[in-house]
């Protein structure tokens, strides 16, 4: 029964940010732009390289290229899906009803999570079909160890949002710009279109400590070796656990404060 | 005063030793109250009474500095989401989101509180608040009036069994006000529902509540039924003594 209740309320959650989309095409479209964007520019730059590059490189620069700049979109929208799932609420002022009904702080992290979920197979999925035409690459033939590398990405990306959550709950919609830039200031150190190995010797320990410096290394050592490098996979997911458990703490304590402080229901600058 | 301070398995609402501090201000000093099954009690008090601290309180909103609040015998501490499966509330200062109908509200807090037959109770709730020209439309589109219906509607999507209101009846005009005052009472008559509000509205304290708790700087300085307080303090309304302990004019006779 517990159980029942506990999907419903999240259910009415995900619900809840359905009918936003639903209500506005601009958002879908916005949802939908940047990734095919992303692929258009990318896919360009990858042709140009592979048709200026040294004779001698056997590696598939555009598959790196693309399966990166897809598998980056990835993260991307799912930090975006849980911090702009929150925003929302601080944007209508509804954080005053919605913590007064008896969704329990996980229920509505798990409500954000599936719509995080939804965004990113929305937004990445078009730009994905897309590129098969349009560039011979489908990102679907790396087979399963995409399975592997897409549930790494997401949980950063939810982990990464949850973060952003806490901080706007303790600083207001002041902080919102970190919505966008949290994320964005990982990347150079995600090593996405470059390896780690690229990076001054000092960042790499840094570099190597994200997850998802690790999945995209392991991407390129798949698209230009053909190798699945499993140790690189596990060390993603064990710093993606160990990060998801920090997050989650950091949570709880912003929540206990806006309890304490009284913002829930003051939720401006 | 009647005031209440024992307890008894009647009552509702147990407030004892309330206290709530943001640094060195103490917005709420040392409350207690107590509320009676199905009554309604009313907060009163001027800007920065402590009111709407109370409120947040009670919807576990807002942890006390120390004290304890239970509800229907519960710790609002240790049992809030069970709690407030039985509770609502609605507020001017709490928006529901602009950006959908009343409906797709009405079905996304209906599943939050697990309504049973949720289409019937929103069936039900629109013809009882007269919602049904503007089900359908986004809530920002809608005046004011009208979205303080749908806030109310959505109060009592899961027939709560305690009800915090603050300025119900805001903005409505004065035959809207007064069939909501009126839907109210049938209703809690119906299902013996324990509302607590807030208003500054004095004819609608006067005429709704059965009891009134007078604050005034993070303290209850008198309480009592309505007619209780105009005989003590001698005058002919809530109003006059509203602005007596408010501006503290006149000392109870």
């Amino acid at each position: 029964m517990k159980l029942i209740k506990a999907s419903n309320r999240i259910y009415a959650m995900f619900l809840r940010y359905i009918y936003i989309l639903r209500g506005s095409w601009a958002r879908i479209l916005e949802l939908i732009y940047w990734p095919i964007i992303q692929i258009v520019i990318w896919g360009f730059i990858g042709r140009f390289f592979v048709d200026n590059i040294d004779p001698s490189f056997t590696g598939n620069i555009l598959a790196a290229v693309l399966g990166a700049v897809m598998l980056w979109d990835i993260l991307f929208r799912a930090q975006l899906g849980v911090s702009l799932s929150f925003m929302e609420e601080l944007w209508s002022r509804n954080l005053g009803h919605l913590f007064v009904s008896p969704i329990r702080p996980y229920e509505w992290c798990l409500s954000m999570m599936l719509v995080s979920l939804f965004r990113a197979t929305l937004g990445t999925l078009p730009a994905a079909l897309l590129a098969i035409p349009f560039y011979g690459f489908s990102l679907f033939e790396i087979g399963f160890p995409l399975i592997l590398f897409l549930f790494n990405l997401l949980i950063m990306g939810w982990w990464l949002g949850m973060l952003i959550t806490a901080l706007l709950m303790r600083a207001g919609l002041g902080a919102q710009g970190l919505a966008w830039a949290l994320t964005i200031l990982i990347s150079p150190f995600s090593a996405i279109y470059y390896p780690v190995s690229t990076l001054p010797e000092w960042l790499q320990p840094f570099a190597n400590a994200i997850p998802s410096t690790n999945i995209f290394e392991a991407l390129r050592a798949l698209v230009n070796d053909g190798i699945i490098d499993w140790q690189l996979i596990i060390n993603a997911s064990i710093l993606n656990v160990i990060y998801m458990f920090i997050s989650a703490t950091i949570m709880i304590m912003a929540f206990k404060y806006a309890r304490q402080k009284g913002t829930l229901l003051q939720t401006n600058d | 005063m009647p005031a209440s301070n024992e307890l008894s398995p009647n009552y509702v609402i147990e407030v004892n030793n309330l206290v709530k501090k943001f640094g060195e201000f103490t917005a709420v000093k040392s409350l207690n109250f107590n509320i009676k099954k199905g009554s309604t009690t009313a907060l009163l008090g001027g800007n920065g009474a402590g009111k709407t601290t109370t409120i947040s309180m009670l919807l576990g909103l807002l942890l006390p500095s120390s004290g304890s609040i239970k509800i229907m015998g519960s710790d609002m501490l240790t049992s809030r989401y069970e709690v407030l499966e039985r509770m609502n509330f609605s507020s001017p200062y709490a928006d529901l989101p602009r950006g959908l109908t009343a409906f797709e509200n009405f079905n996304i807090y209906g599943r939050l509180y697990n309504v049973k037959d949720l289409k019937a109770r929103i069936e039900e709730l629109v013809e009882i608040l007269e919602l049904g020209n503007f089900l359908n439309k986004k809530l920002g589109t809608l005046s004011a009036g009208q979205q303080t219906r749908v806030s109310m509607a959505k109060s009592l999507i899961n027939k709560p069994d305690v009800l915090l209101l603050d300025e119900p009846t805001a903005s409505l005009d004065p035959d809207t006000a007064d069939k909501i005052r009126e839907y109210l009472d049938k209703y809690q008559k119906l299902n013996e529902t324990t509302i607590v509000l807030a208003s500054h509205n004095m004819k609608e304290v006067e005429r709704m509540c059965d009891n009134v708790l007078m604050m005034k700087q993070g303290e209850i300085v008198n309480s009592g039924s309505p007619k209780e307080l105009i005989k003590h303090y001698g005058r002919e309304d809530m109003e006059e003594v509203f602005l007596d302990i408010a501006r503290g004019t006149r000392k109870a006779v």
